[in-house]
């Protein structure tokens, strides 16, 4: 915006009258409508699945919800859709895609009837289990442990927390730098598979170890 | 008397029950490289792996900086160099999965895996840039947004 050169004496009126004169400049940014660079990109989920992605700007709207489908705005209401590649986005979002914290993730732990004892299966894999979590930058960790429905209500709550609580000790004996746990014990409410009262159910003799 | 003592404390209870919902954390940040600041309250807090993301913080990043934050819905959100990411709004309740989040892009790139809140509703999750704004269905997307350049 040009602002016209003025002879004036007073200083003060004179910068006064070339902010005035800014004014609609600043107007103009702060409404988005100078020329923008504005790209929205939906990507292929990592689960297969693909959403959606409205996109929608002064009036006008853009559904994407093909992988890698793409909508340019150079000012608001001015929407183009476009495709774009893998490899386009990697240049334009590299360091916004390697920076993206590792998905959070879910493990199972078994136990032996009535204990807080390890399965010989769990044991196995359970070191494993912890060096992954271990990797993980200041993890946040919550613990729930299950039981089948042997026994009374009371009693599986106990059990579960117990269960839970079991795990949580051994988590912190790792050390893991900033961690964060917390743990719950669900009892017989939530089997992992349906049974009738009083059914002994390996399956669901577990904690879950929910990581993210 | 004593409706003149209730509403005395009433405000006060509210006042103490809005600050402590404000002041829990949205989510940590889980990978930091570069100049990278959370700015709350008129205050810059380094962005460092571990540090507590709460609604109404920006987040800020210099030209080699970068930011990768999950919240506690499962959100994965990051962010590219020379950004500013706004925090508005997100309130989550982990046994209904209900909720809001809502994000503003003020410049810079942005990469988001939407997490339970899309999910529970496609009315959850919102980002907004200076130009337009984003619904999300349950999904993965990246977005920039700046000035073109000359």
């Amino acid at each position: 915006m040009f602002v016209p050169a003025r002879r004036k004496t007073d200083v003060r009126s004179a910068s006064a009258r070339s902010l005035v004169g800014l004014a609609p400049l600043a107007l103009l940014l702060l409404a988005g409508c100078a020329s923008r660079n504005d790209l929205y990109v939906l990507l292929p989920g990592q689960d297969g699945k693909i959403g959606a992605l409205i996109v929608s700007s002064g009036g006008e709207q853009r559904v994407l919800d093909q992988p890698y489908a793409a909508a340019s705005v150079t000012s608001p209401g001015r929407v183009e859709g476009r495709a774009t590649s893998e490899a386009e986005v990697r240049q334009a979002f590299g360091p916004a895609l390697a920076a993206q914290p590792t998905r959070p993730v879910s493990f199972f732990l078994y136990f032996l009837a009535d204990t807080d004892e390890l399965t010989p299966d769990s044991k196995r894999v359970v070191g494993q289990i912890f060096a992954e979590i271990a990797r993980r930058p200041a993890p946040e960790i919550v613990v729930i442990g299950h039981t089948d429905r042997v026994g009374a209500v009371a009693y599986n709550d106990a059990l579960s927390l117990k269960r839970a609580e079991k795990v949580r000790d051994d988590l912190l004996k790792l050390a893991i730098p900033k961690v964060r746990i917390s743990v719950a014990g669900r009892g017989e409410r939530e089997p992992l598979v349906p049974t009738a009262d009083e059914v002994s159910e390996p399956r669901n003799r577990r904690v879950e170890i929910s990581v993210r | 008397m004593r409706s003149g003592f209730i509403a005395l404390i009433l405000p006060i209870a509210l006042t103490f029950g809005v600050a402590a919902a404000a002041a829990e954390d949205a989510g940590h940040v889980k990978v930091s490289n570069g100049a990278a600041q959370i700015e709350r309250a008129g205050q810059r807090l380094p962005a460092a792996v571990g540090q507590a993301v709460q609604q109404g913080d920006v987040v800020i990043t210099g030209a080699d900086g970068s930011v990768g934050i999950t919240f506690r819905d499962n959100s994965l959100v990051s962010v590219g160099p020379d950004s500013v990411l706004s925090i508005d709004r997100f309130v989550f309740n982990s046994t209904t999965h209900q909720g809001n989040f809502d994000s503003s892009l003020k410049q810079g790139t942005l990469a988001v895996v939407s997490g339970k809140l899309a999910k529970q509703s496609p009315e959850a999750m919102k980002v907004n840039t200076p130009a337009a704004i984003l619904g999300v269905r349950g999904t993965e997307f990246l977005v920039r947004t700046g000035p073109a350049k000359d």
